[in-house]
């Protein structure tokens, strides 16, 4: 499904290397300390940062010439996913046209993803009306009425209280199972990984190690680092 | 918060939305720059050092300096008590007198002129009181007194407004702490507030200084004669009066040099800062309050009170005269009416547009953190606050003479000319917000594939449309009551209303005088209360 293959890129003299294939329909999280490069990752994918070496392809094409909006994901960030002058309505629709003129069909597709959401009653509201949970859920319905097979989590739910992190990571994980979406996640909470991955990938010092499946997550792992991580992040 | 490291890519190249603000940029600069060549390529001998030797340039150069000087230092001390003052307390009105403080920079000189002939003039009110007790008014308007009164009353407000907001920048925590800690008055004025005014302050004086030294309009109303001349009006009657094209660019060199110099000095001790309207900070209850603070506090809200309501009032009561349906009658009238609002319409159009263009190629740069690109981008485009402009308007007439006609020439040179002077305002206004929209949604966008017109529609307009609308305002009260683009061009076939008024001044038709500083006043204030009324918009809260 997603393949780095050789990817180099370097910033402010720390470099990064990729090399990890992602299979279709999972949801691989990925763990690390803060700069190790998760972000990096996620960026090199949405196009926002272009590799000095190396290939990036999903489904067995290139995507290094698309423009990031042309590639087959949508990205939700940490913050300001939402226009604060548009309404609930008007910032999902942008993900369908970016002039906000959709036919019967898009609009009824609107509808139908906010109703799966749970936002079908916040459509009117400007983002300032919403809480933090109502606005990223609006913002995860634009997410789903693009219609694209990979979506990129970017630490979205960071600033939810932990119940609800929990809450939307999972209907996240069964919106995606139901739509039949690939999902890439960044956290630092290994237990968020626990509850919805079905794998994982390490990054430390700006290099990924190998998917694996998400019962590897633990701390009789052969790799140094990652339990070293692991326990720190326990024991927390 | 911090940038978005991944818009490094774009650090090699130039991106496409940045090529039209490019390039109007350094249009604009050259532009300019050909005016000015074409002034010095009329005035064969040119040596900067003859000003120094001639005891009138010497006295004009020295007098610039000394009106600027007390201007400054006048406004900026009286402003730090009254900031204070206004920042403690709140009362009946104080939303409408931050508002008035708002209209005094941008209000037609001439009308502000007016006002305080009324009150100060050797017929004005004041002189009416010492008549009833059988005495003189003790000082002539007319001179040096004048000017800094006049300065003061333009820039005593518009110092205020920005210590102010200097102050409503204190976080609340600080003045929960110094509660706390039982700060009284003079100690929390030392410690929390002063800190926040000082950091202000070498901006404020810096930019005041520039505006009291350039000024013309104020001078050429209230100078009266050789003695009390600076170097920017001495250019328009080497120009005007005397034809003399090389004594103008002689002095227009010195200037702009002197100019250049004040500019790179300013630039150097200014932060950034942006000056939003009217924001209201945090309230402050958290004070011990005693009966001296208070009586301190309102005699200096009294003292500003004074000095800007009554001159604005007396324009409105001196307006309604006997003249009122004679000047309305009046073909001449409407003809300087249709021309102003002809010309404040299209500088305005023009201005906010190169400002939007300039500024979308600044802020990719802002965004990847390459501010001296930026910084360099919009000073070329802001040339225009060294370079007198009169001189660009002499100079685009000896430029344009050969293709057409004096006077079918004027209008589109005063546009053009008012356009660029309002330039640099409409750049300081919005650049601030824009950077916070691209900073915001510059990812998001690239992610949904909002480009060009729709990015422009849906992101820009949408989000930017009261900070568009008060720019276009705030260009188009400028223009349309500056005197010094029109001064050179204007006839009798050809005048705008601020034009029509110095002539009506001139000839001391005081009340026709007053019908027409009234309808400017309420062109200057109306604009903006009619454009607030037509975009109300949906409330939001950004940020």
């Amino acid at each position: 499904m997603i393949k780095f293959t050789d990817v180099n890129y370097h910033y402010k003299q720390q470099s990064f290397h990729f090399d990890l294939e992602v299979e279709a329909g999972s949801v691989v999280a990925i763990l690390g300390p803060s700069g190790a490069g998760k972000s990096t990752l996620l960026n090199l994918l949405a196009g926002f940062i272009a590799p000095v070496k190396g290939e990036i392809k999903i489904k067995d094409l290139s995507i290094l010439k698309q423009a990031p909006h042309q590639r087959p994901l949508s990205i939700l960030f940490q913050d300001n996913n939402l226009f604060t002058h548009l309404s609930a309505y008007e910032n999902i629709a942008l993900g369908l046209h970016p002039g906000l003129k959709l036919n019967p069909q898009q609009k009824l597709r609107l509808h139908a993803v906010s109703e799966q959401v749970g936002v079908q009653n916040l459509l009117d509201r400007l983002p300032a009306q919403l809480s933090g949970g109502q606005q990223q859920r609006i913002a995860l319905a634009r997410c789903f009425v693009q219609d694209k097979p990979i979506l990129l989590l970017d630490e979205p739910f960071s600033a939810l209280d932990p119940v609800l992190r929990v809450a939307m990571l999972k209907s996240v994980k069964s919106l995606a199972k139901l739509q039949n979406v690939t999902v890439l996640m960044v956290t630092h909470h290994i237990h968020d990984a626990l509850d919805v991955a079905s794998d994982f990938v390490f990054i430390d010092q700006g290099t990924a190690l190998a998917v694996e499946k998400i019962a590897c997550l633990n701390t009789t792992h052969n790799n140094k680092q990652l339990v070293d991580f692991l326990s720190a992040e326990m024991n927390r | 918060m911090p940038l978005p490291n991944p818009l490094t890519v774009f650090v090699r190249l130039i991106k496409p939305v940045q090529i039209p603000g490019l390039l109007l940029s350094i249009g604009i600069f050259l532009f300019v720059l050909m005016a000015v060549n074409a002034l010095f390529a009329h005035s064969p001998v040119l040596e900067v050092t003859a000003i120094w030797s001639d005891p009138y340039y010497r006295h004009i150069t020295k007098f610039s300096f000394y009106q600027a000087a007390l201007s400054t230092l006048l406004s900026v001390l009286f402003a730090i008590p009254i900031s204070h003052a206004l920042f403690r307390r709140e009362f009946r009105g104080k939303a409408l007198l931050l508002k008035l403080f708002a209209t005094t920079l941008v209000l037609p000189v001439l009308v502000a002129v007016f006002g305080l002939l009324a009150i100060y003039g050797n017929s004005g009110v004041l002189a009416g009181v010492f008549e009833y007790f059988n005495s003189v008014l003790p000082f002539s308007i007319f001179g040096l007194n004048g000017i800094l009164l006049a300065h003061v009353f333009f820039n005593l407000p518009f110092a205020c407004r920005l210590f102010l907001q200097a102050l409503n920048a204190i976080p609340d925590k600080q003045h929960q702490l110094a509660t706390h800690l039982g700060m009284k008055h003079w100690n929390k004025f030392r410690f929390v507030e002063w800190p926040q005014i000082v950091a202000q302050l070498p901006h404020a004086a810096g930019l005041i200084f520039m505006l009291c030294f350039t000024s013309f309009a104020t001078v050429m109303a209230l100078g009266g004669g050789p003695k009390s001349t600076t170097i920017e009006l001495a250019i328009y009657q080497a120009i005007k009066f005397d034809f003399d094209l090389q004594t103008g660019a002689l002095l227009a060199l010195w200037q702009i040099c002197i100019c250049a110099v004040l500019a790179i000095f300013i630039q150097k001790l200014s932060r950034s800062s942006s000056l939003t309207a009217n924001y209201q900070g945090p309230k402050n209850t958290f004070y011990q309050d005693s009966w001296i603070a208070k009586c301190w506090d309102f005699s200096w809200i009294i003292v500003i009170s004074l000095l800007v309501i009554p001159p604005l009032l007396m324009v409105v009561i001196a307006g309604l005269n006997a003249q009122f349906f004679v000047v309305l009658t009046d073909i001449k009238f409407w003809l300087a009416f249709k021309n102003s609002l002809l010309i404040a319409f299209f500088a305005a159009l023009i201005a906010v547009s190169c400002a939007f263009f300039i500024l979308l190629a600044s802020r990719q740069w802002r965004l990847i953190g390459f501010n001296g690109h930026a910084d360099k981008i919009e000073m070329l485009a802001t040339i225009i606050l060294v370079t007198p402009g009169l001189v660009i308007s002499t100079g685009l007439f000896l430029l344009l003479r050969e293709i057409g006609h004096f006077s079918s020439l004027a209008l589109y040179i005063v546009i053009a000319v008012n356009a660029l002077m309002a330039l640099p305002f409409v750049l300081k206004s919005l650049s601030l917000p824009m950077l916070h929209n691209a900073q915001k949604y510059e990812l998001l966008c690239a992610s949904l594939g909002v480009f060009w017109w729709h990015r422009f529609y849906w992101v820009e307009w949408k989000a930017l449309r009261r900070p568009i609308l008060q720019a276009l305002c705030l260009s188009f009260v400028l223009s349309v009551g500056d005197l010094s683009a029109i001064a050179l061009f204007g006839s009798h076939t050809f005048s705008t209303l601020p034009l029509y008024l110095f002539q009506l001044l001139g000839s001391y038709q005081m009340q026709s005088a007053a019908v027409v500083a009234l309808v400017l006043l309420v062109l200057s204030v109306g604009v903006f209360m009619v454009v607030e009324y037509l975009f109300k918009e949906r409330r939001t809260q950004y940020d």
